[in-house]
C-alpha cells in the first residue's frame, strides 16, 4: 500500500503550479471571467503545450495515455487557481466520451486534434425537467430511414457556445430507464437546427449554455458507441468527470482555507490576531479536517477508476463527489465568514471560489443524487 | 499510488480469515449483538479469545518475538485489527488500554525487564490495564496532574486521585502519570509509572456513566508504594513518554475505528430494513437513505484518511499533529451514526436492553449513549481543534494561555 504521489506526479504538480501562477494569476482569472469564452486562444495553446489536453488520450491518438490520477494532479492545481475556461468540458467530458465510446474513425478524427489544442468539445446531457439527475434523458432522437432527427432542449451545457463539437445524449427508444434506449450523437456545433444560448450564471468562471435542437438531422455515422446503449458507456465517463471535479474541489478548498488562515494571522481585533480566538481557530481547523478528508477520498476514487473493480469505482466516485463538493462549499463559505466584510466584497477573490464551489456541487449530480447512489450501491 | 495489499499480505489475510472461521468466540456470529452482561464475563471471554489469538501467532504483530510478538509488519497489524476489531468491541473493549497504550509505551520506552515481564502478559490476554492520567483538575489540561509520587529509597510513595479511569475496576495494572517534581514547569515534573492495582492503598470507586453501567472509575491512591523499577523513562520524562506513542497509536486507532464502524454500519442497514415507519421499511424512505449514505461517506473519509497515515508510517514519516484529524473524524462520525440509528427507530429508540420489544436488544441505545463520550475521551474535540489550529495551521495561541505560559 502506498497512498502518496510518485515523483512524476510531484513534478507534474510543480510545473502546473508554476505555469498557472505565471499565466493565470487572479487578475487574469478576473479578465477571463469577463471574457465570453472564459479563455483566450493564447492561453489554450500554452496549456496544450504543457501536454494537459493529451494527458489521458492514448498514445495511438497522439496522447500520453496516462492515468486519471495523473490528470487529477493537474486539476487540483487548476482548482487552486480557479482557472476559468473549457478544459473540463473538452478534456473530462468530450475527450473521455470519445475515448470510451468512439470507433477508430471517430477517435482519429477528434482525439489528436483535442490533444493538440486545435478543437474543443462538450457534452449535452442535463435536461430542464431532470434537474440535477444526470440519468434523466428524454430528448427525442427519432429514426427516419438512415437518419436520426433530434428535437429538444439541453440545459446547463458547459461551454457549449465555444465548442467545435457537441456530444448529445438522446432517446432512441421511449422509456425512463437510461440503461435502455439512450444513444450518444456526435455533431458539429454549427449543424443546422442547433442553437446555443449562453446563460447568465452565478459562477462566471465556467460558462454554461442552453442548447436547442430543432429538427436536427444526423446520419447513423454520428452515433458514438452502440445505439440504445449509450448510458452504459456514459456512466463510466461521468464517474471519471466527477472525480475530476473532486480534484478541482480539493485544490480550490485548499486555497480558500489558506487565504482564510493567512488573514486570521494578520487581522487584529481587540488587540489580538483574530486567529487566536477559538471561534475562528476552530473554524479553520474544521476546514483542514475537511480538506484532508477530501484528499483522502479523492485519491481513493481516482485510483479506483484507474485500477479498482467497476463496483468500487462507481461507489468511490459518488462518495468523493458528495464529500469533496460539500467540503469546497463549506470551506469557501467559512472563509468568507473569517474574512468578514472583506470576504463579502467583489474585490476579494473569495467569492470566485465560493461560486465555483456552488457550481461544482450541482454539476454531474448534486449531493442528494450521489448520496442516493451511495445508498443504492451499499445495498440499501 | 496503490491501494492494494501485496500478494504476501493477501495470503496473510486469508490465512487469518480461515483461522477465524475455526476460532470465532463461542456463540459469536457477526451481525448479532452479544455484549456479555457482566464485566467478569467480558474479561473472561476476552482473555480466552486473546489467548487463542496469541497462540496462533496473531497477537503483537509488530512486537519482537522475544516478547511474545510476531515480528511482523505494520500492514499485517492493520489486517489483523480490521478483522478482529468488531470481536474485541463485543467484549466491551476491555483490552484497549493494554494493547493501545500500555503495550506500545512499554515496548518503546520501557526497560528490558519491564518488556519481559509485561509484554507477553498483555499479548496473551492475561492482564487488563487501565489508564490513570485524568484527575478532577487535570482534564483537557492533563499536564496539570497533581497526584504526587515522592521518592523514598528505591520506592515511590504515591498519593492522589485519578478519575474517569476506564476499566480500573477490572484492571490488573495501571499506566499512571504522577508529579515527581512540583517545582518545575508542569509538563516537566511528571513521571510515568506501571502500577499494580492490587497494591495496598488503592481504592477504586466505580462511576455510573450515561449508559447506566460503570465503565470508568475514580481511583484513590493513599501511600501506594511503587518500586522504582516500575517507572518508565527517566524521572521528569513522564510527559514525553505519554505522548511518544500517542501519535503512532492514533493512526492504529483510526483504522480500528473504521473497521468497527464498517461492521456497525452493516448492522444498521439490516436494522433499518426491519424497522417500519408508516407501514414501510425505514430503509425505503429517501430521507433515512440520505442519512445512512452520509454515514457511509464519512466512514470512507475516516478509512482512507487512516490509510494515508499508514502509508506515511510505512515510509517512516511520523504523522505529526495532523493525526488529531482522525480522532475528530471517528468521534464525530460515531455520534452521527448513533443519532441516525435513533432516528431510524422512531419511538422504539426509547426501549433499552432487556425490554422485550427493544431493537437488537439495546445495541443502538448503548452505542448512541456511549458515543457521547467519544468527543470527550482521549482529547476533547475542542483541544484537538486547538492543536490543529495552532500546530498545523500555525494560528497564534489565545491570549489567556499565551500570557499564562509566559508568566510561568
Amino acid at each position: 500500500m502506498d497512498l502518496s504521489f510518485n515523483e512524476d506526479q510531484i513534478e507534474i504538480a510543480r510545473q502546473a503550479r508554476r505555469f498557472l501562477e505565471n499565466e493565470c494569476p487572479m487578475d487574469k482569472v478576473r479578465e477571463l471571467i469577463d471574457d465570453e469564452y472564459g479563455c483566450t486562444d493564447e492561453l489554450w495553446s500554452k496549456m496544450a503545450e504543457m501536454g494537459w489536453m493529451m494527458l489521458r488520450i492514448p498514445e495511438s491518438y497522439d496522447g500520453m495515455g496516462l492515468d486519471l490520477l495523473d490528470l487529477c494532479v493537474v486539476l487540483i492545481e487548476m482548482g487552486r487557481s480557479a482557472l476559468p475556461g473549457p478544459f473540463f468540458s473538452t478534456v473530462l467530458l468530450a475527450a473521455e466520451t470519445l475515448m470510451e465510446a468512439g470507433n477508430d474513425d471517430q477517435k482519429q478524427a477528434f482525439l489528436s486534434r483535442i490533444a493538440s489544442g486545435e478543437i474543443r468539445g462538450t457534452l449535452a446531457l442535463h435536461e430542464p425537467a431532470g434537474g440535477a439527475v444526470p440519468g434523466y434523458v428524454q430528448m427525442e432522437a427519432r429514426a427516419d430511414g438512415d437518419m436520426y432527427i433530434l428535437n429538444g432542449v439541453k440545459a446547463f451545457v458547459p461551454d457549449g457556445h465555444g465548442a467545435d463539437f457537441i456530444i448529445c445524449a438522446a432517446r432512441t427508444l421511449p422509456g425512463n430507464d437510461p440503461a435502455e434506449g439512450v444513444t450518444l450523437f456526435l455533431l458539429n456545433r454549427e449543424t443546422q437546427g442547433v442553437s446555443v444560448n449562453l446563460l447568465k450564471t452565478m459562477d462566471q468562471s465556467r460558462k454554461l449554455c442552453e442548447v436547442r435542437f430543432d429538427e436536427v438531422r444526423l446520419p447513423g455515422a454520428a452515433i458514438l458507441g452502440e445505439v440504445h446503449r449509450g448510458w452504459t458507456l456514459l456512466r463510466r465517463v461521468l464517474q471519471r468527470a466527477q472525480v475530476g471535479l473532486c480534484a478541482e474541489n480539493v485544490g480550490g478548498a485548499q486555497r480558500a482555507m489558506e487565504m482564510a488562515v493567512e488573514y486570521a494571522k494578520i487581522r487584529r481585533q481587540f488587540d489580538q490576531p483574530i486567529g487566536s480566538y477559538q471561534a475562528i481557530k476552530h473554524r479553520c481547523a474544521q476546514m483542514l479536517l475537511e480538506v484532508q478528508g477530501s484528499r483522502s477520498v479523492l485519491y481513493w476514487a481516482a485510483w479506483a477508476q484507474d485500477h479498482g473493480d467497476p463496483e468500487e469505482a462507481e461507489l468511490a466516485a459518488s462518495v468523493a463527489k458528495t464529500y469533496c463538493s460539500e467540503t469546497f462549499g463549506n470551506v469557501s463559505a467559512g472563509a468568507i465568514q473569517v474574512l468578514g466584510g472583506t470576504g463579502f466584497t467583489w474585490e476579494h477573490d473569495m467569492h470566485i471560489y465560493f461560486k465555483r464551489a456552488k457550481a461544482n456541487e450541482v454539476a454531474l449530480g448534486d449531493p442528494v443524487y450521489h448520496r442516493e447512489e451511495v445508498a443504492r450501491l451499499i445495498g440499501c | 499510488m496503490d491501494f492494494r495489499l501485496s500478494p504476501k499480505e493477501e495470503a496473510f489475510r486469508s490465512e487469518l480469515l480461515s483461522w477465524l472461521e475455526q476460532n470465532r468466540p463461542e456463540g459469536y456470529r457477526a451481525g448479532e449483538f452479544r455484549l456479555p452482561d457482566t464485566w467478569e464475563k467480558r474479561v473472561q471471554e476476552y482473555s480466552r479469545f486473546q489467548k487463542a489469538v496469541f497462540e496462533a501467532g496473531y497477537a503483537g504483530i509488530r512486537y519482537p518475538e522475544e516478547y511474545g510478538g510476531r515480528g511482523g509488519s505494520l500492514m499485517e497489524e492493520i489486517i489483523v485489527l480490521e478483522l478482529l476489531a468488531p470481536i474485541y468491541r463485543d467484549f466491551g473493549s476491555v483490552g484497549i488500554i493494554a494493547h493501545g497504550m500500555a503495550g506500545p509505551t512499554i515496548l518503546i520506552c520501557g526497560t528490558e525487564e519491564q518488556k519481559r515481564s509485561f509484554l507477553p502478559r498483555i499479548l496473551d490476554g492475561s492482564h487488563i490495564w487501565c489508564q490513570g492520567f485524568s484527575e478532577p483538575n487535570a482534564g483537557s489540561d492533563v499536564a496539570n496532574v497533581s497526584t504526587r509520587a515522592e521518592k523514598r529509597d528505591n520506592e515511590y510513595i504515591i498519593n492522589g486521585q485519578k478519575t474517569w479511569t476506564s476499566f480500573a475496576h477490572i484492571a490488573d495494572y495501571c499506566i499512571l502519570l504522577a508529579r515527581t517534581d512540583p517545582n518545575v514547569a508542569k509538563h516537566k515534573g511528571l513521571s510515568y509509572f506501571l502500577v499494580d492495582m492490587k497494591l495496598p492503598g488503592i481504592e477504586v470507586r466505580p462511576i455510573r456513566q450515561i449508559t447506566g453501567e460503570p465503565e470508568f472509575n475514580e481511583v484513590f491512591l493513599e501511600d501506594v508504594r511503587v518500586p522504582e523499577g516500575m517507572r518508565v523513562g527517566a524521572e521528569g520524562q513522564g510527559w514525553q513518554v505519554a505522548i511518544t506513542t500517542l501519535m503512532f497509536e492514533r493512526v492504529i486507532g483510526d483504522i480500528s475505528m473504521a473497521a468497527l464502524y464498517a461492521d456497525e454500519l452493516q448492522r444498521m442497514l439490516n436494522m433499518a430494513r426491519r424497522v417500519k415507519r408508516n407501514g414501510q421499511a425505514v430503509l425505503e424512505n429517501p430521507l433515512y437513505r440520505q442519512q445512512v449514505a452520509q454515514c457511509y461517506i464519512e466512514l470512507m473519509v475516516l478509512k482512507y484518511n487512516g490509510y494515508r497515515n499508514v502509508s506515511k508510517l510505512i515510509k517512516n514519516e511520523i504523522p505529526g499533529p495532523e493525526g488529531s484529524i482522525g480522532k475528530l473524524l471517528w468521534s464525530e462520525l460515531h455520534q452521527k451514526m448513533g443519532e441516525t440509528a435513533m432516528q431510524i427507530q422512531g419511538p422504539y429508540h426509547q426501549l433499552m436492553k432487556d425490554s422485550p420489544a427493544a431493537i437488537d436488544n439495546g445495541f443502538w441505545q448503548h452505542l448512541f449513549l456511549r458515543s457521547k463520550g467519544n468527543t470527550i475521551e482521549a482529547g476533547t474535540s475542542e483541544i484537538l481543534r486547538n492543536i490543529i489550529g495552532e500546530r498545523v495551521l500555525g494560528l497564534p495561541k489565545d491570549v489567556s494561555r499565551a500570557v499564562r505560559r509566559e508568566g510561568r
